[in-house]
């Protein structure tokens, strides 16, 4: 039995560098914030404690002679499919420690991936498909509640509409960025994320962490979220964007709250939490004042009268295995925008058992939701913007497909900027300066470079979708919504397809 | 401005509220309300209110400033997240009473329900209040990060009988503190409390608060200064900080 961390030496990653490269300029000494390499002075010789490599890349990336390689350790013991290595590090960590395992970003198990085995349809011969770049391919999307009906009057060239909608948020993408809350991810991140979303004529979301004051400025493109914390929660700030969220659970760690730990509570954070220097930031599991869909329509409503019925209001659930019946009594209680958020979904920290072991793939959850709502005739009361694990264009045209009005992309916009999601945002040492708020490793990120890049990652997926959409013969995302027609599946048995709602490829 | 507020529906009181006070009106005497919701919800600035009545659920949530006195009881979350401004209570309230709450006071003479002043928060000198002049349900303070509660299990319904708080006073609590008149039994509290001796030094912060209370109430502030006092602080600002393995 070993006296020491028994881990110590089963180390994850093995950090190569290749001697005849390397010519001491010490890039990855300061690259790393996990203080991996070192230079020794007298032999004149860099060298790495591999023990505390996370497999960031960062130094990889930043070696100007392409000395260093990061590997996975090449160490093994012996197979054994039910006793792999992770579960045997998990037990001897916890052996020493006693605590509750913890990660970061989403679920990283290999279970199915739904997006995967669905395949979009396109036009042959009996209906012409449509060049997006000769013919107008509408993306735009308009959130919020629709009327069942519409009323209209006068005819003759004039007619009226006597139909009176609820608020609307019109977005040029069906993308908008997921709520990354102000103290999981730093400053510089956020500023990248509003302007992008500005430029881009989509939103980006607050998180639960409050908004900085020189954000304000972007409210147009601002979704301002509300958790059980409450943290940063007033009146300006409710007024401050276009819609406010109020967060019930999350993809990654359903049925759990959220602490942010103390050592990343510093001046600027808690400004906009609200709280003191240095306190643990606790979001509790549920809302207090939230135990019964009629608690929900309490605190929706009193959102509304509290922003004069201007504001949308956003309800966001992880996908649990009753989602379809919560989302009908969260239309009811008056929810105009329903985020449903998949077990792929990421996090700034989450108990490793959680994340891996709680929720359902969004394309399943995301089907069965829609398909309850249509059934009870309300899924035109709230449109439905899905999260959790959303990679690319075609993943955004499958949502669509399968009912979606929009999607929500944080993972997939924090590796825009740099993310090489080595699932250790908690530490807050995060080597690309997103994860963190350490001002040295923040500064990382250059606002108007994110910003560039994210706006980029939007503007390439919003290319490939009006491909993917002309491909089917629509020129309008909003014949594409809903019409699972356009999917099928590959290799998914009945009961998948059944609650996918679509047929298999060849039907 | 004067409302008989009798069979109007509580989206268009509260409609005809923000309108006055949008066109400049700054004080409004509101009678026969009966259960209309949300009233004062996000309201700002110098704004008087005088509810006669049962207001109902959240009322005064996200408020920040107006001073509202509810001539009567009122119903669960009143001061949900308030941010600012005064509320007095002068019969009894519900559950989560001060919800999140960041600024401001609410004084209720009588007893109150479940889940009180959860979470309420503090930032430099901006500390909200709570003042209970009857008993409290429990979880009292669960989670609070801030703030002051004040239990003096005097003026409610049930004088005698049940304690003055509930059980798992300030579960989980990480920041203010809690003030029980006649002292609680550690048994009651969150794991890891301890009821002490408020010091004299704590006495001198609760008086303005006490003394307001009496104020409003007319009531005899050394009646009420004459018991003793235990104070319930956080046992760490990091109540979960070692619970992780990394
Ligand atoms: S920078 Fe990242 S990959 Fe490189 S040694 Fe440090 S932790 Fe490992
Ligand atoms: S945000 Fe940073 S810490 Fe988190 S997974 Fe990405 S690179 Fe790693």
């Amino acid at each position: 039995m070993l006296y020491y961390d028994q881990n110590k030496n089963y180390r994850d990653f093995e950090v190569l560098r290749d001697e005849n490269k390397c010519i001491q300029c010490q890039v990855c000494v300061r690259q790393c914030s996990y203080e991996v390499h070192t230079y020794d002075e007298k032999h004149d010789e860099v060298t790495a404690d591999q023990t505390k490599c996370v497999g960031c890349h960062r130094c990889e990336a930043f070696c100007p002679t392409d000395a260093l390689k990061i590997r996975k350790n090449q160490s093994e013991f012996r197979d054994n499919a039910l006793w792999t290595p992770q579960y045997l590090k998990n037990i001897y960590k916890q052996a020493d420690t006693g605590g509750v395992l913890l990660t970061g970003m989403g679920n990283s198990y290999p279970y199915p991936v739904y997006w995967d085995k669905m395949l979009l349809d396109a036009s042959q011969v009996t209906n012409p498909s449509i060049d997006p770049l000769r013919e107008p391919m509408e993306l735009r999307t308009y959130l919020g509640a629709k009327p069942d009906a519409v009323e209209v009057h006068g005819g003759n060239g004039h007619p009226r509409l006597d139909t009176s909608f609820a608020p609307q948020i019109p977005i040029e993408y069906p993308i908008l960025f997921s709520a990354m809350s102000y103290g999981s991810i730093n400053l510089n991140i956020h500023v990248g994320l509003a302007r992008a979303a500005e430029e881009m004529g989509t939103l980006y979301n607050t998180g639960e962490g409050g908004l900085h004051p020189t954000l304000y400025q972007y409210g147009k493109n601002t979704i301002v979220q509300c958790a059980s914390g409450r943290f940063g929660v007033h009146t300006d700030y409710l007024n401050a964007g276009v819609a406010v969220e109020i967060k019930i659970g999350q993809g990654a760690k359903p049925g759990i709250g959220g602490h942010l730990p103390g050592e990343k509570i510093g001046p600027e954070i808690s400004l906009t939490r609200m709280i003191p220097e240095g306190t643990d930031a606790l979001s509790p599991a549920p809302h207090h004042d939230i135990y019964s869909i009629e608690d929900l329509r309490q605190l929706i409503y009193a959102l509304k009268e509290a922003t004069d019925y201007k504001k949308l209001v956003f309800v966001k659930i992880a996908a649990v295995h009753n989602s379809a019946a919560i989302a009908s009594g969260m239309v009811r209680a008056g929810a105009d925008v329903i985020s449903l958020d998949g077990f792929r979904g990421g996090t700034g920290a989450a108990p490793t058992m959680i994340r891996d072991n709680v929720g359902v793939p969004i394309e399943l959850a995301l089907a069965s939701v829609d398909e309850r709502l249509r059934q009870e005739g309300i899924r035109n009361r709230a449109s439905l913007v899905v999260a959790g694990g959303i990679r690319c264009s075609a993943d955004v045209v499958k949502a669509i497909a399968l009912g979606a009005d929009a999607v929500y992309i944080a993972t997939a916009a924090l590796i825009a900027v740099g993310c090489t999601v080595c699932q250790r945002c908690y530490t807050g040492k995060c080597p690309w300066g997103i994860a963190t708020n350490d001002p040295y490793l923040a500064k990382r990120i250059n606002p108007e470079i994110a910003h560039e890049k994210l706006a980029n990652l939007i503007r390439g997926w919003g290319h490939e979708i009006q491909e993917m959409l002309g491909g089917m013969g629509l020129n309008a995302l909003e014949s594409l919504r809903g019409n699972r027609e356009k999917l099928r599946g590959v290799g998914l048995n009945e009961t998948e397809l059944n609650i996918l709602g679509i047929k298999h490829a060849g039907a | 401005m004067e409302i008989n507020a009798k069979g109007i529906y509580y989206r268009d009181l509260n409609k005809m509220i923000r309108e006055a006070v949008a066109g400049g009106e700054r004080s409004f005497v509101l009678r026969n309300i009966n259960g209309q919701r949300y009233i004062g919800d996000g309201i700002e600035g110098k704004v008087k209110m005088d509810l006669y009545g049962t207001p109902g659920q959240d009322m005064a949530a996200f408020m920040k400033g107006p001073e509202i006195v509810v001539h009567g009881n009122a119903q669960d979350g009143v001061g949900n997240t308030m941010d600012d401004g005064k509320i007095t209570i002068t019969g009894m309230a519900g559950d989560i009473v001060g919800y999140g709450m960041r600024g401001g006071r609410i004084y209720i003479q009588g007893d109150v329900g479940y889940r009180v002043g959860i979470h309420m928060k503090a930032y430099k000198d901006k500390i909200p209040a709570i003042v209970i002049g009857g008993k409290a349900g429990d979880f009292l303070g669960e989670y609070m990060a801030g703030g002051v509660i004040i239990l003096l299990g005097m003026f409610g319904e049930d004088r005698n009988g049940r304690p003055a708080a509930g059980d798992f006073l300030g579960t989980g609590m990480h920041g203010g503190a809690i003030y029980v008149r006649g002292g609680v039994d550690e048994h009651m509290l969150g794991k890891g409390l301890k009821p002490e001796e408020a010091t004299p030094e704590d006495m001198k912060t609760i008086r303005p608060y006490l003394k307001e209370f009496c104020q409003v109430f007319g009531l005899d502030l050394n009646g009420i200064l004459d018991g003793s006092f235990s104070k319930i602080a956080p046992a760490t600002h990091r109540p979960y900080g070692n619970m992780y393995a990394y």
